[in-house]
Parts: structure tokens; sequence; C-alpha cells
């Protein structure tokens, strides 16, 4: 393979992506879990150029980095006594419980390892002058215009459900 | 000077072609910094130089020194604005504002930086020193990103992306981390209470913001900077906040919001000084101080800009085929303009509370900005083009809402019974 500066810099971004994601899983505190996850989603954002979905890697960063990982924060900050905690597995852990776990990961390695076999728009990190559409007409075309219709609108009904049911959850009861 | 391309174009490494800066665009395959590397910088080399020329480290040199010009670029704008606010605050409050440092005192700001570098460097002992020294550079680096797709000019531009807009608001959504990261790594009940306060703010402001630009691009049919400009290339009422009576409510809402996301007076409850000491920069001392009030000023500048490119002709002038108003120095003095409005307002208006600040915008922005955006879209069912009788229609409109807005509200006034005396 052709060694460019997109290569190097694809191997930046993934490097970036799994490394940050190894100290997700291995720190200790969980307020530091939580920063190095943001470069981890930094991480696959760049992936998403990579893969020439730039509304995705903007939404990838809006989406979690902006709302979801601040949600998390403040839930660690505000529902415990001591968010500094360390995390540790405290007692014992059975063998049946290490298999099933072995189990599921495995299968979700295979998929996604599946899955990255199966893109084929990793091709382009090394060919050149290909211009695509912008993808946010097509991203619209298919979700407005298209196959895509009905399972948004399922979609958009649901996230409306789930917010009456928040508001609903955190309203004062009014007493009479 | 229209444009700062007629005075490069006299330096001959400058010579700068029609369409040489825009078009970093994400699908590209070869970016602007490329194209420099091979048009501009090969054919001068010496032949025997040039064919071993590396153009993909060139390129990566080209890149770092455009970025190099921005970083030591922009922070001049904070210069001047640091001043500029004691000055309008000295004229809000009847005074003079510093005086001393050179003419006028317009070497203030300079020397505050120099006492500023030469203070000491604290660092909480107690507190989280890893996050506590990267939190101001999230926050630098993310408020500065966002001057790469803020076109100044048709030329003046880093990268003209299709995503633009989204990509904007992408980046400055992260600055909420930098702020939680410095509130919780200074291990102090101030600065924490002025990050959760700050976070809670932006990320619930970020929603009227989303929603207003959503009227813009619903009008413009792209997310692209460079093509939002150019929809508003005939003259002052081609502009998009004359273009529907809606964009007209968006651009308040737009400007309101991102007055509260930057935490400006009145929006400035991460950083009431009457309550929490100075919100989540309470811990900083010297040069990471100064990173913070750097990045807050150059995004009082930044949001001012978009706002600009938005909805006031961007670099486009007032009357089509006319330069006024219009190029680089047209879009800095209006984008001057907004931030002088935003240090009108900080200096008139008091705080507001937090319940009235949530208020404000769940209640009030949100459902309006969605009425925006359903107005949006049954105007463009009406007025599929963007004519002279729509503008009429729209300039119509807006005048009597205006006057409507001015009755009712001169009425609101008149009924308020006079504030007594409270002894």
């Amino acid at each position: 393979m052709e060694f460019t500066l997109k290569t190097f810099i694809f191997y930046g971004f993934a490097l970036m992506t799994v490394a940050s994601a190894l100290i997700v899983v291995t720190v200790r505190n969980i307020v530091h879990a939580a920063f190095s996850l943001m470069v981890t989603l930094f991480g696959v954002a760049g992936l998403y150029v990579f893969l020439q979905a730039d509304f995705l890697a903007a939404t990838q960063v809006i989406v979690y980095v902006g709302g979801i990982l601040v949600l998390i924060l403040f839930g660690v900050m505000m529902t415990s006594e001591r968010f500094d905690m360390p995390i540790q597995v405290k007692g014992h852990i059975e063998r049946g419980q290490l298999l099933l776990g072995g189990v599921i990961a495995l299968a979700l390695l295979m998929l996604l390892l599946t899955v990255i076999a199966n893109t084929p728009a990793w091709k382009n990190l090394t060919d050149d002058g290909t211009e695509l559409p912008p993808t946010t007409e097509r991203i619209g075309e298919l979700i407005l215009n298209g196959p895509f219709l009905l399972p948004f609108e399922v979609v958009s009904v649901l996230l409306l459900v789930a917010l009456i049911g928040a508001a609903l959850i955190s309203r004062k009861e009014v007493r009479d | 000077m229209s444009d700062f391309r007629a005075m490069l174009a006299g330096f001959p490494y400058f010579n700068i072609s029609e369409n040489f800066f825009p078009n970093l665009r994400l699908q590209d395959g070869r970016n602007w910094a490329e194209e420099f590397i091979q048009n501009v910088v090969i054919p001068r080399l010496p032949e025997a130089v040039a064919s071993h020329f590396p153009v993909e480290i060139g390129t990566v040199l080209v890149m770092f020194a455009c970025a190099g010009v921005f970083v030591g670029v922009v922070p001049l704008l904070p210069l001047v604005l640091v001043l500029a606010e004691r000055k309008v605050s000295a004229r809000f409050q009847n005074r003079t504002g510093p005086m001393r440092v050179g003419p006028w005192g317009i070497l203030q700001t300079l020397a505050d930086g120099v006492k500023l570098i030469f203070k000491e460097d604290f660092i909480p002992p107690q507190g989280d020193k890893l996050l506590f020294l990267l939190a101001p550079y999230i926050i630098f680096a993310c408020s500065f990103a966002v001057f790469a797709a803020i076109p100044f000019s048709e030329g003046i531009l880093v990268s003209d992306f299709n995503i633009g807009i989204f990509y904007i608001m992408a980046i400055s959504s992260v600055i909420v981390m930098g702020v939680i990261m410095a509130g919780w790594s200074s291990n102090s009940k101030w600065s924490l209470l002025g990050s959760l306060r700050s976070a809670a703010q932006i990320v619930s402001y970020e929603i009227p913001l989303g929603l207003s630009i959503l009227t813009v691009v619903m009008l413009v049919e792209s997310l692209s900077m460079q093509e939002i400009v150019a929809s508003q290339s005939n003259g002052v009422f081609s502009w998009l906040i004359f273009r529907t009576p809606f964009a007209f409510i968006a651009f308040f809402i737009f400007f309101i919001s991102s007055i509260a996301e930057v935490n400006r007076t009145p929006f400035d409850l991460p950083e009431a000084e009457s309550e929490i000491v100075a919100g989540f920069h309470t811990e900083y001392s010297g040069m990471r101080f100064a990173l913070f009030f750097i990045a807050e000023y150059a995004n009082m500048f930044a949001v001012s800009a978009i706002a600009v490119t938005l909805f006031l002709g961007g670099w486009e002038g007032v009357l089509p085929g006319y330069d006024i108003l219009g190029g680089f120095p047209g879009f800095v003095i209006k984008s001057m303009g907004l931030v002088f409005l935003m240090m009108w307002l900080r200096w008139t208006l008091p705080r507001l509370r937090v319940d009235q600040l949530m208020n404000l915008c769940w209640k009030y922005f949100i459902p309006i900005a969605f009425f925006n955006i359903l107005g949006t879209g049954i105007w463009g069912l009406i007025f599929p083009e963007d004519t002279v009788i729509s503008t009429s229609i729209s300039c119509a409109i807006i005048y009597i809402g205006l006057i409507a807005a001015y009755k009712v509200a001169g009425r609101g006034l008149a009924q308020r019974p006079a504030p007594q005396p409270n002894f």
C-alpha cells in the first residue's frame, strides 16, 4: 500500500481512538475515563471523515461529545456522594459469568470485524481526485424521500415519548 | 482597498488567483495547501529541487503555517476587544477608563498581558493536575478552530466545508467539555458550581441556537458558509434577516442565545462574581487565565461573525454591485457592530436568575424557534423563489410586527405601577 499523508493521518486517528479507548476501560478514575472517552469519540469522528462521511463526523462530535458525554459527567458528578471513588471489582467472579461475558465480547468482535472488512469506502484512503456529492443531500433524500422515511418518523415519535416521559418524571408533584 | 487579495497581489509569492483559497472540501482529493505547493511553490523552484520536492510534507507545512497565522493574528482581536470593553463600560458609567498606559490608555491590554505572563502559575495541590493543565488548551483550541470556517471575505477563508455551519456548531459544543474539565480539576466548590452552571446553560441554549440556524439553512438549502453568503449577494434586502419574517425572529433568538453561549451578562451566571467568585476559572492564574480570557473574547467575535454571515449578508455589501460595507473591511465592521451591541447589553442589563434563564430558553425560545421552522417551511411553499414580491411582503410584515411589538410592550410598561422607593 502506498504510504501517503492521508494514511499517516489515518493511522494517527486510529491510534488515538484505540489508545484512548484502552484508557477508558482500564483507568480507575471514572472522570478520567469520561474525558478519555471524549478523545475516543473525536478519533471516531476523524475516521468518519476518512469514510467521506463529513456530516456524520460533525454529528458524532455534536451529539456524543457535546451532548451525551456532558450528560454522563453530570450524572457522575451529581448522583454520587463521592464521584472520585476508584472503580474496582469486589468479591468473587463466577466462572459462568466469565464465560458468558467472553462469548458476548467475541461475538461483538466478530460482528465489528465483519463490518470493517465489508466497508468499501476505506479504499478511498489512497486513491485521490474522486469527488463525491455532499453527503447531506443523499442523507436528506434517503430519510425524507426514500426508504428510511418510516423508521425516521418512528424514531422521532419515540424521542417525543421519551421527552414527555422525562418531563413527567422530573416534574414536581402538585398537591391539592 | 476592497480586499486583501489586491494588496497581496503586489508581492510575487502571494499572487493569489481567483479560486485559490476556498475549497478545502472534505471530500476533495486535493486541498488548497496541496494546490499551493503544486501551482505556486514548485514552479518557482530550480529544476533539480522541484523534481524531488516532498509535496506531502510541504502540504503539512503550509497547513501548519496557516494555522500559525490564525493563532498569531486572532489573539490580537481580544487585545483590541478587551480595551474596547473597558472603554465602552467606562463611557456607560461616565468614567474615562484606562488612560495611563500610552495615549488614551491604548497600551493597557498589552501591559496587562505582560503582567499575566510574569504571574505565578498556580496549580491547586489537591486538584487533578493533568486535567487542570489540559483544560485551558481544549477551550482555546476549540474557540480557534471555529475561525477556520468563518468566511472573512471571498478569498480570506481557511476552508469552505460542505458542512460549514454544522462544523462550527459541533466544534463549539466541545467547549463545554473544557469548562467541565477546568471546574472539576480545580477541586474548588466555586469552580465546580460555575462549570456545572455553564455547562447546563450552554447545552440548553444550543437548542434554540441550532434551530434558528436551521431556519437559515432551510432558506439557503446549503450548510456551506460561502453558499450562505452567496445567497445574500443582492444588496441589503436579500440579506437573510429580511428574507422572511421568520428569519427576522430567528436572528434575535440566535443573537440572544449566542450571548448566553459565550456566558456574558445578562447570562453570566457561570461567572457571577457575587455568588461564585469567578466561576470555572477561579483557580487559574497567569498565562492559563489569560488563555481563558483570550478564548472568551475570541468567542465573542466568532459568534458575532457567524451572526453576520448567517443573517446580515456576510462579506456582501449593502448595494448590489457596489462594495459599500462589503469585503473584508465591511465584514469586520458589521461583526464589530454586533460585538458593540453585546457590550452595550452587558453594561446595561442586570443578571438573570437561574430560573429566569432556563424559563427564557425552554419556555420561550425553543417553542418560538420551532414555530419559526414551521413558518419558514410554509413560506418556502408559498414563495419557492426569492422575488421582489416576497421580499416586499416580508419587509412589510416585519415593519408591522415591530410596530405592534412596540405598542404592546409600551402598553405593558405603562400599565405597570411606578416603582416605589423601598427604605
